[in-house]
């Protein structure tokens, strides 16, 4: 009990609340860096997916995608994209982690996209075909409105996962709400790495809650609801 | 952290290294194993308990699910954290945490796998005169065996990756070589821990999908006709 | 020959929130060792009744005995072990063989192996599977394959009842008369108490020895042998329900060789044109079948008769079509209707027995 009487304090202190140490701070950092990555993956996993969903091809890509995605460690991503970071002359810190990120969030957002988009009943398209929509109406004006729920489970699922991986990112190098748990480890304090973890749980979870009300509220409007469709294609950092 | 860079001029593969340091990683590779075994299976025997209430009473579900899903939802170094000031950082500090995170995958495959059996085949056997338990071990289960596995299989993966983050808190895995790697700015045992973890995850996957097939014939039974 | 009847003493089934019972206050007894068929529109609760036999569905009130001892003394589970159960889907096992389907309940009740192996091979002959399907998986087998194992499954343990929902509804029609059929002969042979549900009316009256018509609420509108039934409608409900081929029905019942056949106009190849004349005459009709040696020739209409030629010179037609001594008055009649001559050519075997008209045929329905 005393011991998350000393959380609590750490809490209250004010000094923990200024500067670039501060909570505000890392959480803002923390929650940038991830919505960045997470936006970048989007932009480049979700026209790859509903395409290649849109044309039908690919399936056995798209599992794959996300089995292989499962088997490599997050730690290992962001691990190894420190050398290379090096190498490419980009330095630690802020780039491995967002290369890690980037690569992290994009199978499960690839893989959701493209089954969003396959799954949208065969008979609906068909039917818009044969009132002679073009393609690409019938991509933007039917595929796409009824894909988006499940294409937004994927990408809520990616962006969990890079906050939590992002607390990683202090290992090499970057700072974070992963900070205080690193840097608490090194130097024996365990009530900032308590602090810290509470942090970056609550940010992960608050995530996970905004995604879903926005997934329920695109999903109310018509659509496919995540829980239908096979399995989500989910991991933890 | 201090500020240090890899050298560009180091190898990404020093052989030398690998061949000096074969036991220790077999033995690491070992560790991760056991990690992951140990986890896995309690994992499931909590699951399986999980399952049968959820099954039984239905209302139940939402909430065990609710609650699964908060623990996958936490970071894996956020719980561990957690774990620390009370179980310290030891192996229980860190099958705790692993375990946490195979319930929810494992629970909804569990009752997905039982729900999946035809009411048919069901029905069949009630009438016949099988009792509940009989029915649940000897026929539901039995035909559940797809998912559950597929659930399993998933876990199994998911704990490899995440036995590589209880190396910060101290413990065994390839994941000590990843972050002793990243510690000196030396990349081969950060690659070998890493490509290790992939393999290990992939021959875990790959044994479980052959146990499968081992003990569900009729699954690959022609269809007549 | 089974010894245990059921009765069902004023048995009602509310199910919660309803406003009406699903069955009301129904009292009927299933004479031990025959097929009692239960039949009606959908809501009439048939399947409910059976369910309640084997205490899958528990009576709200009411008293059901089989074989004289209330099914409320036994566990469920001890109950349904010695009674067999056949549903439409059939609900076999996919991840057991055959033969471990069909072992089921001996393995339930603790038979010991070289028993229970004797008993399913039993089985497997006795509903026509070839001894190949022993080791193969449901998923492999067909429709009709299926519901074979299932009825062996459901007879495994030699239950004295057997009861059927529906069981050939799921199969295609061709497959469903074969397993009629075969039903019909097994029970010959085992003289079990079946309570068969179907929605069939046709099923009913073939299969059963009592058919029982329900109407909504398990309302038992008639119950007595399916000729007492069609002969007799009870009511306008029952009426109804029969359709407008009440006595086409009937004739389905009766089989060719339990009606005495008639010669009909025949002549023999030796016999002359004159002879030929004045059998036409006699039966009133303007043609004539030819026979030599007891065999059909043909037929010829009488405008094809030649003076000073033999019968058995000219060129006969074929009769077309031909019936069987195991048919029924109903497919002699299809014959008729389909004929030109209006006449069913019996054969039994490849003998020619005789003749039927229409005239023979509405004399067994018309007293």
């Amino acid at each position: 009990m005393d011991f998350l009487v000393d959380v609590l304090a750490w809490f209250t202190d004010s000094a923990n609340w200024q500067g670039s140490a501060g909570i505000p701070s890392r959480t803002l950092e923390h929650i940038r860096l991830s919505a960045f990555a997470t936006m970048v993956a989007a932009g480049l996993a979700v026209p790859l997916g509903v395409l290649l969903g849109h044309s039908g091809r690919g399936g056995l890509i798209a599992v794959s995608v996300v089995n292989i995605g499962r088997a490599i460690p997050s730690f290992a991503v962001i691990a190894l994209a420190l050398p290379f970071s090096i190498r490419a002359g980009l330095g630690i810190g802020f780039w491995p982690t967002f290369l890690a990120l980037v690569l992290l969030a994009l199978p499960p957002i690839f893989t959701n996209s493209f089954t969003a988009v396959r799954s949208v009943g065969i008979d609906v398209v068909e039917a818009a075909r044969g009132m002679g929509m073009r393609e690409r109406e019938v991509l933007l004006g039917i595929e796409l409105p009824l894909a988006a729920p499940l294409i937004l489970t994927g990408i809520r699922v990616a962006a969990v996962q890079v906050v939590a991986t992002a607390t990683l990112g202090a290992l090499v190098g970057w700072g974070g709400l992963g900070r205080y748990i690193i840097d608490g480890f090194s130097v024996q304090d365990n009530v900032r790495v308590f602090a810290g973890a509470l942090l970056v749980a609550a940010l992960a979870i608050l995530t996970d809650v905004l995604f879903s009300v926005a997934e329920r509220i695109l999903a109310a409007r018509g659509g496919l609801h995540g829980h239908r469709l096979p399995a989500r294609m989910e991991r933890p950092a | 952290m201090p500020q240090r860079a890899f050298l560009a001029t180091e190898p990404l593969i020093r052989w030398g290294w690998i061949w000096d340091h074969l036991d220790e990683i077999r033995i690491q590779t070992v560790e991760h194993f056991i990690l992951t075994g140990i986890a896995v299976g309690i994992g499931f025997a909590i699951a399986m308990g999980l399952s049968i209430v959820a099954l039984r009473f239905r209302r139940t579900y939402g909430p065990v699910t609710w609650v699964t899903g908060v623990l996958y939802t936490i970071p894996s170094l956020a719980l561990f954290a957690f774990l620390v000031p009370y179980t310290g950082l030891s192996r229980l500090t860190a099958e705790i945490g692993l375990v946490s995170y195979t319930l929810l995958i494992l629970v909804r495959n569990i009752v997905a796998g039982i729900d999946s059996v035809s009411p048919a085949v069901r029905e069949a056997a009630v009438g016949m005169g099988y009792s509940r338990t009989r029915l649940f071990l000897e026929i539901e289960l039995p035909l559940a065996l797809p998912v559950i596995a597929a659930g399993l299989r998933i876990a199994t993966v998911t704990v490899v990756g995440l036995v590589t983050v209880t190396s910060i808190i101290g413990q065994g895995g390839l994941g000590l070589f990843i972050l002793d790697g990243l510690r000196r700015d030396f990349y081969t045992p950060l690659i070998v821990g890493s490509v290790l973890s992939v393999v290990l995850a992939v021959v875990m996957d790959l044994t479980l999908a052959g146990l499968e097939r081992l003990l569900s014939p009729w699954s690959r039974a022609g269809v007549a006709r | 020959m089974s010894e245990a009847s059921i009765r069902l003493d004023h048995v009602s089934k509310w199910y919660p929130g309803a406003s009406t019972p699903a069955v009301e206050d129904l009292t009927m007894e299933m004479p031990a060792g025959q097929v009692t068929a239960l039949v009606g529109p959908s809501g009439c609760g048939k399947t409910t009744i059976l369910k309640m036999i084997n205490r899958i569905i528990e009576p709200t009130s009411g008293r059901i005995e089989v074989g004289g001892r209330d099914i409320q003394e036994l566990h469920p589970h001890a109950l349904r072990r010695g009674i067999g159960y056949v549903i439409q889907q059939v609900g076999l096992f996919p991840h057991r063989t055959v033969a471990e389907n069909i072992a089921t309940v001996p393995k339930l009740l603790g038979w010991d192996r070289r028993r229970t192996r004797k008993r399913v091979d039993e089985l497997v002959e006795m509903v026509g599977l070839e001894s190949e399907m022993y080791d193969r998986y449901p998923a492999e087998l067909s429709g009709g394959q299926q519901q074979r194992v299932g009825v062996a499954r459901a007879l495994a343990a030699d239950p004295p009842v057997l009861l059927m929902d529906e069981p050939f509804a799921a199969v295609d029609p061709i497959v469903r008369v074969h397993l009629q059929d075969e039903l019909r002969s097994l029970q010959a042979q085992l003289q079990k108490t079946i309570v068969f549900v179907t929605h069939d009316i046709d099923e009913a009256i073939k299969l059963g020895d009592q058919v029982a018509i329900l109407d909504v609420g398990g309302a038992l509108r008639q119950y007595a042998s399916p000729e007492e039934v069609l002969r007799g409608p009870a009511n306008a409900f029952v009426k109804e329900f029969l359709g407008k081929e009440r006595g086409l029905r009937r004739l389905s019942l009766i089989a060719v060789r339990d009606v005495p056949l008639e010669n009909g106009p025949t002549v023999s190849s030796d016999a002359g044109p004159a002879e030929a004349r004045e059998v036409m005459e006699r039966e009133g009709v303007n043609w004539v079948a030819i026979v030599r040696n007891e065999e059909l020739q043909g037929w010829v209409w009488e405008s094809e008769l030649e003076p000073g030629r033999k019968m058995g010179d000219l060129a006969a037609r074929p009769f077309l079509v031909r019936v069987t001594a195991d048919n029924t008055l109903r497919q002699a009649l299809d014959a008729i209707v389909t004929s030109h001559n209006q006449v069913a050519v019996v054969y039994d075997g490849d003998r020619y027995a005789g003749m039927l008209t229409l005239n023979r045929i509405s004399e067994n329905l018309v007293p």
